[in-house]
């Protein structure tokens, strides 16, 4: 990384007039939202950078009015060729099937049910497939980790699949060689092998939880007895694991029901997160299911967090402490105590008051079995272990929450990495076949990887990239996607699904499966090993009828893990308490978007902002304002983090709310192999992302988090691309009369709800009355007898996870602009998620608000068109005609919701290896990989075009289509929009309005509703349900209330 | 000093005037023209195809249904293209030795689809949908043309937006059913017409079924006839007004 000098002069939180905002806040009745520390000191440099809708504009192209005025006449010249298209266009040829397949209705989409795996755990998914392409992925209603629901990660599956960068062929030391040469040159090595048991021969893979696999490697194992199975995960479970083994005797999966939790204790756990918890679409479900408010009359779930890093789980715990990861145990210890666990000392220093904790306590107790305690899975056992015996001392086992046996298969049967390590340096490995894991990057730097796995004779690697593991082996193999292979895995709570490919494979790839039954001598294609393992393992009285159902349904109903009886037996001076020192602990968690690094060649994910931050394209040392402050380091500067094994370059990120004892570095950037995307790099000057290797930083002994780094000012700063700030509601600048601004954020206090909630919407219809009497355009006698398309979004349940944006990205055939576009507040996502902070910087409360064309009744982008490209439907749609805009971009200056996106660079076509293209060896077609990802439904955007979200406009005409042909209305509920299908938490309703059944009515008639910008007069047709929170009342908080 | 301007210069002039005020018109009208010809448009130029089909020997002639090899018509935005297989239903029995089927037995032999070229397209932002217009009873000739007619598939019709919106701007024109045959849906009648032309022969029909036949243009403007279109638009339920909005079509 090099400093770069910055076109756009960073803009530096003015420290004092933070201050002097502070103490406005303080005497302030209201309550104020704020988005950044730079919004919070609001300087004019800021103000003028806010204001700007597109900023850095003069350095893109000085253009004067001259040479304007030519390029416009001679744009208007070739305009008129354009309707002679049909006169030099090349013809076009269509090719019908040769043998037309079953089932298959030429442009209907089928949609089959597979699972995708996140670090090895299954979330059920339905795969949309237009003519044998699959080109999305929602999520299975009948899965337990989906439930129709799907996060952003798995989304990006598709997008994974077609990866050009994909290992295509076989590698055999960097030249190109075929699977024939491979078996052929592998036989006599593993026949060696057989003679000694298979003594030499090592597997190493990451977690496994398919039953096929499983029985797979048990089978290579009883042919190679003394081989051993080694797993590694950068960031897995083991903790978990060893935690169980130390309150319950062994090594159980606690599975979490939500539904019945009253009073829930984060200690540390991102349980809302995919990245931190392989249930939490489901947990995010049940969880906001226990805080669902209708009308004046309601209870809500209470959610108390610790956390060591800004999670989703802070942002919508009622009480939050940042703390230190280290402190945890402490916390844990403490409540223990206080419940009567014995042998506890529960006296260590906490972050809570002990007015707090007694509250917090005493709330623990009166819920008592509907209490429940979580643990953060990256905690030392120690923590998960105290955990258990909470959660047994208040009685929540069996309630809210249940135990199974261990879903990961490599609990008991596998090594782990370490020994590995051993038996390379001890030079007892021959041979180490890999699959699909990455140690070379991301093994603790201590154990050396690299160096240890050069002394095994023979190293091959399955893998989907050739990545930095992959380019040091003598054999790469091309591994199949979950969507191109036979397969099952196993869901958080065991359930089982059939993995089915949608399509053949692309490159010619195997499946682990089929790699490691080849290894074990077993030819046979995935699909027969699959059939066979499960005819073996019983299905059911009728085999061949269990078995479609199972892979019709996508998951074998029943197959959750039964949960399991057990009795905490915890020792006390077992527990081991973690060094709590007085310096700066750095914490290790894996990225909100690319995870452990393994979606880094993702572009969908790299450019998904993070929940918090709002950062694309990079990692960073995050700290909190106050500890910038101490290091004397502010946005965007440029430090150097030494530890004793290491030293990295890194940007400071200022994160309010990150606990001032603690810094954030996620895992997974600085790649240096693995595709055109994950290699992407902010070096020699190019600023295109790619971030740091924290890697380097974490040792064996230190694997989440630690004490005891240096953090070294560099001279310059460093530009990041981040969206905070990127098209704000301008909300409480806009006041055309005085004193008649309402806020964009509305929240109040569950108590105060229940209690006022009547007098607070009287008083907001009133205000709706005044701003109509206000109004100035005429009252339009709008009749149409038709539906009237509305969407409603609960803010109170949404918790801000992003799975919107990449459902909508999918849908809508939404192109990457890659980092320095973003950094021009180019980015295309037509959803953004809106993160609006309340209170203190140390600990501020957190708003979610997602923001999509909000379909204004009366638009303020359609009067300024003067190509007549965004008119207004029948049906209440902002309509955006793509063929007839020109691109003067009056809509989106105009658009007070600022929800447009202008393609500036033709973004889709210039995609990084948009022209890849594949061969198909069998029937000689090059197929153009990136093209086939796209949505046949939805126009493909060029440049000069503006763009926005129509509520997903195709989907709607394909239902009324649908109802006309069957001359029927359409149906509520039938016309399910991208972000609505995906959302976990069912925050966002669409439907017809007029149809006053419709659960969209209802919702909008909710008193918790309002209109963003209601002042404006512009009648949106999306309204935002106000956020509550239920805060302990015997706890006071820094909050200002209304 | 000297002057600037000749005298020829004002003849030059003249003519100059004289050439912009007639040529700069002519062009447009030239340009206007050329994109509404069928040099443009295609509109009635035959189109060479790798197999010689005849849409008015199979579909009239021998009198298989439209839906024989367009198999999504009723159901898809797509009407579907025959596959090889389809061909093959007949030919592996008949014209066996055919040198003109040489392609498709090819074709079916080697597994390699056979590659027509398209006659019918609408660019790629205009979300064209099949079914929907079928179940409005609405002919394939009404925008295909006169398809029973055609020994080498041509265009019908121009496919510009103003002629779409013709009929989506004043369906009554169009809509019509075959009063004689109630007991049939409007998606049955559509095909209906072809088995009358099958069974009766083109004189027996009523005009605007002759018109659709020989490819005229089947719209009223007659009284009773639009009479006629709005009865079926009120039982179709028709929501006129919203058959133009943009995002009907364009996506």
């Amino acid at each position: 990384m090099q400093n770069t000098t910055s076109t756009n002069e960073p803009i530096e939180p003015n420290t004092t007039a933070v201050e002097e905002m502070r103490e406005q806040i303080q005497g302030k009745t209201g309550k104020a939202y704020w988005r950044s520390l730079e919004e919070l000191s609001d300087t004019p440099k800021f103000q003028k950078w806010m204001d700007d809708e597109f900023p850095n504009r003069s350095s893109i192209m000085q253009i004067n009015r001259r040479d304007l005025l030519k390029f416009m006449g001679a744009s208007f010249a070739l305009a008129g060729l354009a309707g002679c298209r049909g006169m030099f266009l090349p013809q076009d040829k269509v090719v019908p099937y040769v043998k037309a397949p079953e089932e298959m209705v030429p442009g209907k989409p089928l949609f089959y049910a597979t699972s995708v795996m996140l670090a090895g755990y299954a979330t059920g998914v339905l795969v949309e497939q237009h003519e044998g392409r699959p080109i999305k992925l929602e999520g299975n209603p009948e899965h337990p980790a989906s439930l129709g629901a799907l996060d952003a990660i798995s989304q990006s599956e598709i997008l994974n699949l077609y990866d050009p960068d994909r290992a295509n062929i076989v590698i055999n030391t960097s030249s190109p060689s075929t699977w024939d040469s491979f078996s052929k040159a592998i036989k006599p090595v593993l026949d060696a092998q057989k003679a000694k048991g298979g003594a030499g021969v090592r597997l190493l893979t990451g977690t496994v939880t398919s039953p096929s696999l499983l029985d797979a490697i048990n089978r290579f194992l009883a042919i190679y007895p003394s081989a051993k199975w080694h797993v590694w995960e950068p960031v897995g479970r083991s903790n978990v694991a060893e935690g169980a083994k130390l309150a319950l005797g062994k090594a159980l999966d606690t599975v979490y029901n939500f539904k019945d939790a009253k009073v829930i204790v984060s200690l540390d756990s991102d349980f809302l997160s995919p990245t931190a918890n392989p249930g939490s679409i489901r947990y995010a479900r049940e969880f906001t299911g226990g805080r669902r408010v209708t009308g004046y009359k309601g209870e809500m779930n209470r959610l108390y967090a610790f956390e060591s890093s800004p999670g989703l789980v802070g942002a919508m715990a009622d009480h939050r402490w940042p703390c230190k990861a280290a402190e945890i145990f402490g916390v844990a210890s403490a409540i223990a105590a206080a419940l009567g666990v014995t042998g506890i000392d529960g006296s260590a220093k906490i972050p809570a008051e002990s007015a707090e904790m007694l509250a917090l306590v005493k709330d623990l107790q009166a819920a008592g079995s509907s209490a429940l305690v979580i643990a953060g899975d990256h905690q030392p056992a120690s923590v998960h272990a105290l955990v258990h015996a909470i959660n047994a001392k208040l009685g929540a086992v069996g309630r809210t929450l249940q135990y199974i046996s261990p879903v990961d298969g490599g609990v008991e049967k596998a090594s782990d990495l370490q020994s590995l390590v051993g038996d390379l340096n001890s030079g007892s490995v021959d041979v180490l076949c890999m699959i699909e894991v990455n140690p070379v990057f991301d093994a603790p730097t201590d154990w050396k990887f690299a160096e240890a796995m050069a002394k095994a004779k023979t190293k091959i690697r399955l893998g989907i990239h050739e990545n930095e593991t992959g380019l040091l082996v003598d054999w790469h193999l091309p591994l199949t996607h979950s969507l191109e292979s036979w397969g099952d895995a196993r869901a958080f709570d065991g359930t089982v699904s059939i993995v089915q490919p949608l399509i053949a494979p692309l490159n010619d790839g195997r499946s682990s499966l089929e790699f490691v039954s080849f290894l074990a001598g077993r030819l046979k294609s995935g699909y027969d090993l699959v059939r066979e393992y499960w005819k073996i393992a019983g299905l059911g009285a009728d085999y061949e009828k269990a078995w479609r159902t199972a892979v019709h349904d996508g998951i074998l109903k029943g197959s959750a893990s039964p949960p399991v009886a057990t009795t905490v037996s915890l020792n006390p001076s077992s527990l081991v308490s973690p060094k709590v020192g007085s310096s700066l602990e750095f914490n290790f968690r894996p990225d909100p978007s690319i995870y452990d690094g393994r979606y880094a060649n993702n572009g969908w994910l790299q450019e998904l902002p993070n929940p918090l931050s709002k950062l694309t394209w990079d990692n960073v040392l995050m700290i909190s304002p106050a500890k910038a402050k101490e290091l004397g380091v502010v946005d965007d500067d440029l430090v150097e983090i030494r530890s004793k094994t290491g030293k990295v370059k890194a940007v400071v990120f200022i994160q309010p709310g990150h606990p001032t004892t603690t810094a954030t570095i996620s895992l997974g950037y600085g790649r240096t192999a693995g595709g055109v995307v994950a290699t992407v790099t902010n070096e020699n000057g190019k600023m295109e992302g790619g971030g740091f290797n924290a890697y380097l930083l974490r040792t064996s002994d230190a694997m989440y988090f630690t004490e005891g780094f240096e953090v070294a000012k560099l001279s310059g700063q460093f530009d990041l691309a981040t969206t905070q700030g990127h098209q704000p509601l301008e909300g409480n600048k806009v006041s055309q009369f005085p004193g008649d601004h309402r806020e964009i954020i509305l929240d109040y206090t569950l108590e105060k709800w229940l209690a006022e909630g009547e007098a607070i919407h009287k008083e907001l219809e009133e205000s709706s009355e005044k701003y109509k009497k206000q109004n100035l355009y005429p009252e339009e006698i709008f009749e149409f007898k038709g539906a009237q398309w509305a969407m409603t979004i609960d803010m109170n349940t949404c918790v801000g996870c992003n799975a919107c944006v990449t459902a909508c990205q999918a849908e809508n055939n939404i192109p990457v602009v890659g980092k320095s576009q973003v950094g021009r507040h180019r980015e295309m996502h037509w959803i953004r998620i809106d993160r609006y902070y309340s209170g203190s910087e140390e600990n501020p409360q957190v708003n979610w608000q997602p923001v999509m064309c909000v379909q204004c009744e009366k638009a303020p982008c359609e009067p300024v068109c003067p190509v007549a490209a965004t008119v207004h439907s029948h049906e209440g749609l902002n309509q955006m005609t793509y063929n007839r805009c020109v691109g003067t971009r009056y809509c989106s200056n105009n658009c007070p919701y600022k929800v447009r996106r202008f393609n500036y660079l033709n973004y889709t076509d210039n995609q990084k290896q948009f022209d890849v293209r594949i061969d198909d060896t069998k029937t000689n077609v090059r197929i153009p990989l990136l093209k086939m990802l796209n949505n046949p439904d939805v126009t493909v955007r060029g440049r000069g075009i503006m763009e926005k979200c129509t509520y997903c406009v195709q989907r709607i005409n394909d239902a009324r289509i649908e109802s006309k042909k069957q001359n029927r209305e359409i149906k509520d509920g039938e016309v399910i929009t991208a972000c609505q299908q995906a959302c976990p938490t069912q925050s966002i309703i669409f439907g017809n309005e007029a149809d006053k059944t419709s659960q969209v009515a209802r919702w909008r008639k909710d008193p918790r509703g309002y209109l963003l910008l209601e002042e404006l007069q512009t009648r949106p047709r999306t309204s935002h349900l106000a956020k509550l929170r239920n805060p302990n009342p015997e706890i006071k908080t820094a909050e200002v209330t209304h | 000093m000297a002057q600037i301007f000749k005298p020829s210069a004002n003849s030059i002039t003249a003519v100059a005037l004289l050439g912009a005020a007639i040529g700069v018109p002519t062009i447009w009208l030239a340009l206007a023209g050329l994109s509404r010809s069928p040099a443009n448009t295609k509109v009635n130029v035959p189109l060479n195809q790798p197999v010689p089909f005849s849409h008015q020997h199979h579909a009239w002639e021998l009198g298989i249904d439209c839906r024989y090899c367009h198999t999504a018509v009723e159901k898809s935005g797509y009407a579907g293209l025959p596959s090889t297989e389809t061909c093959m239903s007949c030919h592996s029995q008949i014209w066996t030795n055919s040198p003109l089927l040489e392609p498709v037995r090819q074709s079916y032999e080697t597994g390699t689809p056979i590659k027509w070229n398209l006659v019918n397209k609408v660019p790629d932002f205009v979300f064209f949908n099949h079914s929907i217009h079928i179940a409005r009873g609405l002919n394939c000739n009404t925008c295909h043309g006169p398809v029973t007619q055609m020994h080498i598939t041509m265009k019908g019709n121009s496919f510009q937006m103003a002629w779409c919106l013709q009929c989506h701007r004043a369906p009554e024109r169009y809509l019509r059913e075959d009063k004689t045959r109630p007991d049939l849906s409007p998606r049955q009648q559509v095909f209906n017409t072809y088995w009358k032309l099958q069974t009766d022969g083109i004189g027996k029909m009523p005009v605007r079924e002759q018109q659709l036949i020989t490819g005229n243009d089947s719209s009223s403007d007659k009284a009773e006839d639009k009479a006629e279109g709005q009865e079926l638009i009120k039982k179709y339920g028709v929501r006129v007004q919203q058959l133009a909005d943009c995002a009907v079509c364009h996506h």
